[in-house]
């Protein structure tokens, strides 16, 4: 028989290091992916920081009373944000109160209940939902909710731009997102345990919400703080259906600038570059990164926490 | 009206004419088979025969795959558990389960006992039910001081006492044992049987497993399960004896094959 040793490198082995080029390209390149994705966050965050030091080193503005004071009129030089972040918390305090609730029943439903038909009929659905762009949702607020809340309230009580429309439309857009992230924290609970609380005699109900809720808090936890940054950075609908002019009210039906809509606004407006007013936006837009940040890290801190559960 | 129940009659369970199906697949073929009381019965046959199908069909855990379903009876007590007024919720709560892998809840050993228990609305002083069933399963002196500890912190021989510990604490009359030490070393398994052993004054004891020397040392009576030998494929019971006999003497001769070690 023939021997096979003819279609190898000589048969002394040498274990000298080779020259990989495609291993280097490669390597290469994905480095610079990463480079340039890091560097593009260090850029942002210096070109918001630089102007926002501008806007702190104008004379008129002081830092204490732009966190504290609820007048933001720039025209007279008062810039307090509390009336713009007051009106994020509104919309976003709305969004979250329909979208929690109803995320979380959607997606116990979708884990715990629904058969694998229905399950691929709504799941489909839902990402259709979360397809739709933000500024169609807008129009459906200012077009379809707001002349829903007046029909129920009362058109003399309910302002054409109101806070409450935004928000509960918001919530419609996040529902998707808190979902499936919910409905993955509850598939991520293995089944055994489902099997030991059936095997002592508790209900569908019992499983779901005694087992697998709590079993699956810390990642719930996490859809929930997703959905509060999405909410809180959320600026279409709030442009279109919040009302323009920043207004320090508790009153959801009354209209309301949010931070986001606000910045969409001026920045839109044909302010000159390097007044205080067009300086200001990009501390308005400062702050928003560090909430934003912060929920970021505060979920990223519970998500670990989830991975430790099962481990 | 109920049917008149006699829970002191010589067998906790009857099955009849049984099989289990998972679709069009018959998975289980006629099985005939009576579980007496305060008696470990083992299934022992070879792997994907069947034996934890039929364990579950026992306690209708099987429901619990979509698309399962079952011919012939089950009696409980006298009472057929497949009838239509049925409550697969009442049959667990009477029929309970250890399964092959311990799965305490990700709670305090503490919940891990009360939970079952409390869903059943348990009136009696919870302490005092914690202990006794730690007791009986033999972990009370291991774990009495750490209570409040996640059950998932416990050694994999002691989860799996905690889990019959909370089988245990809703008071079934039968306990179902899917290979409960085949993921347990060698002293763990002991362990587990010396505490079937203590249970079976109290309990009954149906216990599937692949370790034919747990089936000798730890069972009153044994169910050997095969394959039938057609197409179908379908697992089917081909003896059943005392243990001793079964081991030593058994009539099938595939069973002595199994049993000796020949094959399996």
């Amino acid at each position: 028989m023939a021997t096979l040793n003819n279609g190898y490198r000589a048969s002394k082995p040498d274990l000298r290091r080779r020259p990989r080029l495609s291993e280097t390209i490669i390597q290469s390149l994905l480095f610079l992916a990463g480079f340039l994705s890091i560097f593009t966050t260090i850029g942002i965050v210096y070109e918001l920081g630089k102007e926002a030091l501008l806007f702190f080193q104008t004379p008129e503005v002081n830092l204490l009373a732009f966190l504290t004071s609820t007048q933001w009129q720039p025209h007279i030089n008062k810039f307090g944000i509390l009336p713009l972040v007051n009106a994020t918390l509104m919309t976003t305090a709305m969004a979250m109160l329909i979208a929690i609730p109803l995320g979380l029943g959607v997606a116990i439903y979708l884990s715990e209940y629904a058969s694998t038909r229905v399950r691929n009929l709504l799941k489909p659905i839902l990402e259709v939902l979360a397809g739709i762009p933000t500024i169609v949702y807008g129009y459906f607020a200012l077009t379809f909710m707001t002349p829903l809340l007046r029909s129920i309230f009362g058109r003399d009580v309910v302002e054409i731009y109101n806070t409450a429309s935004a928000g509960l439309v918001m919530g419609i857009l996040i529902l998707p997102l808190i979902t499936s992230m919910t409905e993955d924290a509850l598939n991520a609970v293995p089944h055994s345990l489902r099997a030991a609380a059936y095997g002592l005699g508790a209900t569908k109900l019992e499983v779901a919400v005694k087992i697998v809720l709590p079993a699956a808090i810390s990642g719930i936890a996490a859809a929930v703080i997703v959905g509060l940054s999405r909410a809180i950075g959320e600026t279409m609908i709030v442009a279109v259906a919040a009302g323009a002019g920043p207004n320090f009210t508790l009153n959801p039906f009354k209209g309301a600038e949010t931070m986001t809509g606000h910045i969409v606004r001026i920045s839109g407006g044909d302010l000159s570059y390097d007044s205080i007013d067009y300086n200001s936006i990009f501390a308005i837009g400062l702050l928003l990164f560090f909430i934003t940040l912060t929920l970021n890290i505060l979920s990223q801190q519970i998500v670990r926490r989830f991975r430790e559960v099962y481990e | 009206m109920a049917q008149p129940v006699s829970s002191n009659g010589k067998y906790v369970l009857e099955v009849k004419n049984l099989s289990v199906f998972y679709g069009d697949f018959e998975a289980v073929t006629n099985v005939n088979l009576n579980i007496e009381r305060n008696k470990i019965t083992a299934i022992i046959g070879p792997s994907g025969c069947g034996k934890s199908t039929l364990l579950r069909a026992l306690n209708r855990m099987n429901e619990l795959v979509p698309g399962t379903g079952v011919s012939g009876e089950v009696l409980f007590n006298g009472q057929n558990l497949y009838a239509s007024h049925v409550d697969p919720v009442e049959v667990r709560y009477r029929i309970g389960m250890v399964f092959q892998k311990p799965n305490p809840f990700p709670k305090s050993i503490y919940e891990n006992i009360a939970w079952g228990a409390r869903i059943h609305g348990y009136k009696g002083n919870m302490d005092e039910l914690v202990e006794f069933s730690l007791r009986q399963a033999a972990l009370w002196e291991e774990v009495k001081d750490k209570l409040d500890q996640s059950g998932l912190a416990l050694s994999g021989g002691q989860q799996q006492r905690l889990c019959i510990a909370r089988a245990l604490a809703v008071q079934p009359q039968v306990i179902l044992m899917d290979e409960p030490a085949s993921s347990l070393d060698p002293l763990a398994t002991l362990k587990i049987e010396e505490l079937m052993h203590e249970l079976k004054k109290n309990y009954t004891i149906v216990i599937v497993t692949h370790n034919m020397q747990q089936a000798a040392r730890a069972s009153d009576y044994t169910a050997m399960m095969m394959l039938n030998g057609g197409e179908t494929r379908s697992g089917t019971m081909i003896e059943f004896n005392q243990t001793s006999i079964i081991f030593t003497r058994p009539k099938d001769k595939r069973t002595e094959g199994y049993v000796t070690g020949r094959f399996g």
